[in-house]
């Protein structure tokens, strides 16, 4: 049910800035459509910066307050943390001791003396397989689930029970079975991520529209065309929901997955600076995971958004 | 010898212990080429004897006979040209005739043949020009047509219409029921086709099935319609025997089976 309600709130968002950026479209092409009016060697004769400013302005409206606020933010941390008692470091005091850790983040020097971009690299290479699985696995699953009512009935109390469990709570048994940490963290990648693809997955194939199952059923389509013609494209936008909170979830997993393990990723970093006392490594780190994180949703959306772009516009 | 024969179908549903009983002892037998339309007010069943003769729900008791052969489950012989058009959003208006074409004709006809094929019935319904656009880019009417498309390509013994204009505007409609009438006149399908509408039904059929009200509802009268083809809407509009065919459906449905509970 969480699960759903979250894709609610997240459907709603995205009307909202559909129909904000609506509107900013309006507010830049009304002179266009005056100067249209005017005569159109004249719209061409116009100054270069006047022709620059609706979409510099469109930039700053969206850019300045965000960049404003991490700047507020700076300041008062800057603030909050000089003091000769301050246990965490400001801003300038991580910008000194900490620089070439956000300038260069491809250096190599060895095997564990690698900038943090190699190391985010590592974990998104982990990420990758884990929750590459965890989609295609929870996929089929989900399917399973949404087109039988029996086997709902078996497994989705099993699903419910499971995906409750913390992902840091596998660890321990996943190095047991497999005697590696590498296995184990991709493991607790792919448990962490497939719970939010099954049920999402399960509940867009249930919202199938009997009319859709009724052209499947006129045509004779098998049970294979079914799944690739009707199901994935009729459910791509529950689908895509669920990758999306997976591919957070599974972020989140890795860098504590990877504190526990070693390795070179990035969670075994923190890890690392933390034993040697690095607050200012780590705080870049920190900034580094959340960036990443960021891109990574984004990048999950867009993929969603360019693939149910039918399905979504009934 | 009969093309399609519904024999005694009654039809029940079960939820939870009680059964509602639907369809009544319903004999029927439509030749081919014929244009047979089912009337009778909501609620009484009518598209549950579509979807019986589709074969997307079963029978109770009795049996559909196509070709003397048991219908048992849907299958593109028995295309239906569904009530809200039932496209699939994400395919364009080609894409959505050509599933249907690949599917049945997958086997038996080349890739260019079915190309043409797919052009050839969506010029038929005159949507050819639309073919790159997905349903939610096109009106109401078109997408019907391009349902009525989808449906005419599987080449179906029967063409089965589940009240195809029913969310449509006068003037949509009419057109589209022209269209419908120029694809009989040249295919010569069998097509049986639900509706509530009078004129639509007095226009478009060889026979009027009228049904009587649910639950149980039964055949009610069979009505002729002697009507010379080719149909013309206007000169229609002062012909006896249309007259005559339109006051014998409206005192059917409203004098002698009038709906209860639209009080």
């Amino acid at each position: 049910m969480s699960i759903t309600s979250i894709e609610a709130i997240e459907r709603s968002n995205g009307m909202g800035q559909a129909v904000l950026k609506e509107a900013e479209a309006k507010v830049v092409a009304l002179p266009a459509a005056k100067a249209q009016v005017v005569s159109l060697p004249a719209a061409a004769g116009k100054p270069l910066s006047a022709r620059l400013s609706p979409w510099l302005k469109s930039v700053l409206v969206n850019l300045l307050p965000p960049l404003l606020t991490v700047a507020l933010i700076l300041l008062f941390w800057q603030i909050a943390a000089s003091g000769p008692q301050s246990s965490l470091p400001p801003p300038t005091k991580i910008w000194d001791e900490a620089k070439d850790l956000i300038t260069e983040p491809f250096y190599s020097a060895g095997t564990q003396d690698i900038g943090l971009g190699w190391r985010i690299l590592v974990s998104l290479q982990r990420v990758a397989i884990g929750f590459g699985l965890a989609a295609v696995v929870g996929v089929l699953l989900g399917a399973l689930i949404g087109q039988s009512v029996w086997a709902m009935r078996g497994l989705d109390p099993v699903f419910q029970v499971l995906r409750t469990v913390p992902p840091l709570a596998w660890l321990p048994l996943s190095l047991a079975a497999f005697r590696d940490s590498q296995p184990s963290a991709i493991f607790v990648i792919f448990i962490t991520a497939i719970w939010p693809v099954i049920i999402n997955t399960a509940v867009g194939i249930r919202n199938i529209p009997q009319d859709y199952r009724n052209v499947a059923q006129v045509l004779r389509l098998n049970q294979v065309e079914f799944f690739f013609k009707i199901m994935v494209p009729s459910a791509a936008p529950y689908i895509f929901t669920g990758l999306r909170i997976g591919v957070g979830l599974s972020w989140l997993a890795i860098v504590a997955a990877e504190m526990l393990t070693g390795g070179v990723g990035i969670g075994f970093f923190i890890w690392d600076a933390w034993n040697s006392s690095r607050l200012s490594d780590i705080i870049v780190a920190l900034v580094y995971i959340g960036v990443v994180g960021f891109i990574l949703d984004r990048l999950v959306a867009f993929i969603g958004s360019v693939v149910t772009r039918g399905t979504a516009a009934n | 010898m009969s093309y399609l024969k519904i024999d005694h179908v009654d039809k029940s549903f079960q939820r939870g212990g009680a059964t509602t009983e639907v369809l009544k002892d319903i004999n029927l037998v439509i030749d081919k080429g014929e244009f047979v339309s089912i009337i009778g007010h909501s609620g009484c069943g009518k598209s549950t004897l579509l979807n019986i003769i589709a074969g997307l729900t079963p029978v109770t008791t009795g049996a559909v006979l196509l070709e003397n052969k048991e219908v048992s489950e849907p299958g593109p012989e028995r295309a239906v040209v569904f009530q809200n058009h039932s496209l699939l959003p994400w395919l364009s208006v080609y894409d959505n005739v050509g599933l249907a074409v690949n599917k049945v004709f997958g086997g038996s006809k080349s890739r260019a043949e079915r190309h043409d094929w797919i052009m050839h019935n969506l010029d038929l319904v005159q949507m050819g020009h639309a073919r790159d656009k997905r349903p939610a880019e096109i009106s109401g009417g078109m997408k019907q047509r391009v349902g009525i498309a989808r449906g005419l390509a599987m080449e179906p013994k029967i063409l089965l219409l589940d009240e195809p204009f029913g969310a449509l505007d006068a003037l949509t409609r009419a057109h589209l029921q022209d269209s419908v009438m120029q694809i009989h006149a040249s295919l010569g399908n069998t097509m049986i086709m639900i509706t509530h509408d009078v004129d639509e039904a007095v226009l478009l059929s060889d026979r009027i099935v009228m049904m009587t009200n649910g639950p149980s509802a039964r055949i009610g009268e069979v009505l002729e319609v002697g009507l010379a083809r080719p149909r013309k809407r206007l000169e229609l509009v002062s012909d006896r025997t249309y007259i005559a065919a339109r006051e014998a459906v409206l005192k059917f449905l409203y004098e002698r089976h009038r709906f209860v509970e639209a009080a």
